[in-house]
C-alpha cells in the first residue's frame, strides 16, 4: 500500500464513520452540552449582573444610612448649640436682674439715706432756730430791759435804714 | 502516483551496513519527492525473502495500512486480531473472509478461494488472481500481469482504529452529555477537562475565526473533527497502534468536508470575490477568478497534507531511530535510541494536540472567510 495514494475503501469508510460520528454526537452530545454550557454562563452572567445590583442598592443603603447619620449629628449639633445659647442668655438674663435689684436696692438705700440725712437736717434747723429765738429772746429780753436802750436801738437800725 | 515507495527500496540490498543506512535515509527523504519518477525501479521477491533487517520494510509496514491488526511475533505464531476482508468485484458483487485466512501472508502466496474467486494479499494490496496464476506477478513498470485489483472496502487496521476512536468519544461526550443532563452545576473531573476543551474549541476556534452571529452552526463538525483528530492522534502513539491520521486516505476524507462546508455555506459576497471579483479592472478578473478557484481548492489539500505529513513524519522519526538498533546491529545503539525516541514521542502528544488545533482553526478560518458578511464599500 502507497504511502501517499488514498485508498478508496479508508476514504470511503473514513467519511461514513466521521459522518455518522458527527451526526450521533451533535444530536445527542454537543446540543445538550453547549445549551447547558450557555444556560449555565447565562445564569452566572445575571448572578454576577444581581450580585452587582445588590452591592450598588448596599451602597445606596450606606449612602442612605450616612446621610441620616449626618443629619443626626447635625441636629444634636444643633440642639447643643441652642442648649448653650439658652443657658448663655439665662446667665446673661440672671445677671442682669441681679444687677438692677442691686441697683435699686443701692438706689433705695441712697435715697433713704438722703431722706434721713434731710430729715435730721431739718431737725437740726428747727432746734437751731428754736434756740436761736431762745437765745435771741433771751438777749433781747436783756438789750430792750431799758428804754434808753431801746432808743439806741431804733437809731441804729434807722441808721442802717437810710444807708440801703 | 502509481510507481510507489517498495520498489525503490526493494531494490537496495545493502552492502555496507553503515552505508546502507545513510543510504536509506537519503533515499527515504528523496523517495517522496521523487516519487513519480521512480518508475524504473522494480519488485525484487529475493530480497524481502532475505533475512536481512531493512529498515524501510519496516517503518512502511508500521505507518502503512494492514488486514489484520498485528499486536508481536512473527508468522503463524504472532498475536494478530483478524479483520474482516470486504472485497468487491465486478464479476462476483461482495465477497467477506476473515484476514485471518491469508495465515499472516503478505507476499501474495498464499491464495484464499472464495465464491470461486482466488485472491492473494501482496504488500496489504488484495489480488484478484486471474485463472490458472499461482502467485501475483508484476512487469518491470510493476503493473501487475495476472491478477485484478478488486474494490477493498474492508475493516482495515486503521478503521478498526477509527471504530475505537468513535468508541471513545460516545463514551466520553455521552457522559459529559449526561451530566448536564441530570444537574446545572459545573462539572468535576474528567467531564470538566472535557468540557474545557469543548469551551476552547468554542471560544478560541469557532467563535474568533467565523463570528458570533455563525459559529453555533459549525461547532458539530469542529468539535467532532478536533476531538476526533487528538484523539486519533493519541492512540496513534500507543504501542501497536494504527496510524490512522498519518493516512492520507483519512486526512483526504477530513479534507473533503471542511471543503463541502466551505463549498454548501459560502455566501453571495463569498462566491463574488472568488469567481468575479469586484472592484479590479475586467480583464484581471477572470485571472483571478482562476487564481482564487485554485485557492479554494488548495486550501483543504495543504489541510489534508499537512496532519498526514505530521503525523507520518513522527512516526517515522520514532521508527528511524529504533531501527538504528538494528541497522547497527548491536544493542548498546538502544542506550542513544531509546531516550531519543522516548523524547520524541513526548514531541508527538503535543503535536497531536497541535495538529488537531490546526486543522480544526484552519476549517473554522476558511468556513469564516465563506460566511463572512463583507461591508460593502
Amino acid at each position: 500500500m502507497d504511502l501517499i495514494t488514498p485508498e478508496v475503501g479508508l476514504i470511503f469508510w473514513q467519511t461514513i464513520v466521521f459522518l455518522v460520528l458527527m451526526l450521533i454526537l451533535a444530536k445527542f452530545a454537543w446540543k445538550p452540552i453547549l445549551g447547558a454550557v450557555r444556560t449555565r454562563e447565562e445564569s452566572i452572567n445575571e448572578a454576577l449582573a444581581s450580585a452587582e445590583d445588590a452591592r450598588k442598592e448596599m451602597q445606596n443603603l450606606k449612602a442612605d444610612n450616612e446621610k441620616l447619620l449626618q443629619e443626626a449629628r447635625a441636629e444634636r449639633d444643633e440642639m447643643l448649640k441652642e442648649a448653650r445659647q439658652l443657658k448663655e442668655k439665662m446667665i446673661a438674663e440672671a445677671e442682669g436682674d441681679a444687677q438692677e435689684k442691686a441697683d435699686k436696692i443701692v438706689a433705695k438705700a441712697k435715697e433713704n439715706i438722703e431722706m434721713e440725712k434731710r430729715a435730721a437736717m431739718a431737725d437740726i434747723k428747727n432746734q437751731v432756730a428754736t434756740l436761736s429765738i431762745e437765745i435771741a429772746e433771751k438777749v433781747i429780753g436783756k438789750e430792750l430791759s431799758t428804754e434808753e436802750k431801746q432808743h439806741q436801738m431804733i437809731d441804729k437800725m434807722l441808721k442802717d435804714a437810710t444807708l440801703n | 502516483m502509481q510507481p510507489n515507495l517498495k520498489p525503490i527500496i526493494l531494490s537496495r540490498p545493502g552492502t555496507m551496513i553503515a552505508h546502507k543506512s545513510l543510504k536509506i535515509i537519503v533515499t527515504f527523504t528523496l523517495a517522496l519527492a521523487l516519487l513519480p519518477f521512480n518508475a524504473f525501479a522494480k519488485a525484487d521477491p529475493e530480497a524481502e525473502e532475505s533475512k536481512e533487517f531493512n529498515p524501510t520494510d519496516m517503518i512502511m509496514h508500521h505507518i502503512g495500512d494492514s488486514h489484520g491488526w498485528h499486536f508481536f511475533g512473527e508468522g503463524d505464531s504472532s498475536f494478530t486480531l483478524p479483520l474482516p476482508v470486504i472485497l468487491f468485484t465486478e464479476e462476483g458483487g461482495f465477497v467477506t473472509f476473515m484476514s485471518s485466512e491469508f495465515h499472516h501472508d503478505t507476499e501474495g502466496h498464499h491464495v484464499v478461494e472464495k465464491d470461486g474467486m482466488r485472491f492473494v494479499n501482496y504488500h496489504e494490496d488484495i489480488y484478484k488472481l486471474d485463472a490458472g496464476a499461482e502467485t501475483v506477478e508484476f512487469d518491470e513498470e510493476h503493473n501487475v500481469l495476472n491478477a485484478s485489483k478488486p474494490w477493498d472496502f474492508s475493516i482495515t487496521k486503521n478503521v478498526a482504529a477509527m471504530f475505537l476512536t468513535v468508541i471513545l468519544m460516545l463514551i466520553f461526550f455521552f457522559g459529559l452529555a449526561g451530566h448536564h443532563k441530570k444537574n446545572k452545576k459545573a462539572p468535576a473531573g474528567f467531564n470538566n477537562i472535557l468540557e474545557t476543551l469543548v469551551l476552547f474549541v468554542r471560544d478560541e476556534i469557532a467563535r474568533p475565526q467565523i463570528g458570533d452571529k455563525k459559529y453555533m452552526k459549525f461547532m458539530p463538525f469542529l468539535l467532532t473533527v478536533f476531538f476526533f483528530i487528538w484523539i486519533t492522534n493519541l492512540l496513534g502513539l500507543l504501542p501497536g497502534a494504527a496510524n490512522v491520521t498519518g493516512n492520507i486516505a483519512v486526512t483526504v476524507s477530513l479534507g473533503l468536508f471542511t471543503l463541502a462546508l466551505i463549498l454548501i455555506n459560502g455566501n453571495k459576497d463569498f462566491w463574488q470575490h472568488t469567481l468575479w471579483m469586484p472592484g479590479i479592472p475586467t480583464f484581471v478578473k477572470p485571472i483571478l477568478a482562476v487564481v482564487e478557484v485554485l485557492g479554494l481548492i488548495i486550501k483543504p489539500v495543504a489541510l489534508m497534507i499537512r496532519l498526514f505529513a505530521n503525523i507520518t513524519a513522527g512516526h517515522i522519526i520514532i521508527l528511524s531511530l529504533i531501527g538504528l538498533i538494528f541497522i547497527l546491529e548491536s544493542a548498546g545503539v538502544a542506550g542513544i535510541s531509546v531516550p531519543f525516541a522516548l523524547f520524541i514521542t513526548i514531541l508527538e502528544l503535543l503535536v497531536a494536540f497541535l495538529q488537531a488545533f490546526i486543522f480544526t482553526m484552519l476549517s473554522a478560518l476558511f468556513i469564516g472567510m465563506a460566511v463572512a458578511e463583507h461591508e460593502h464599500h
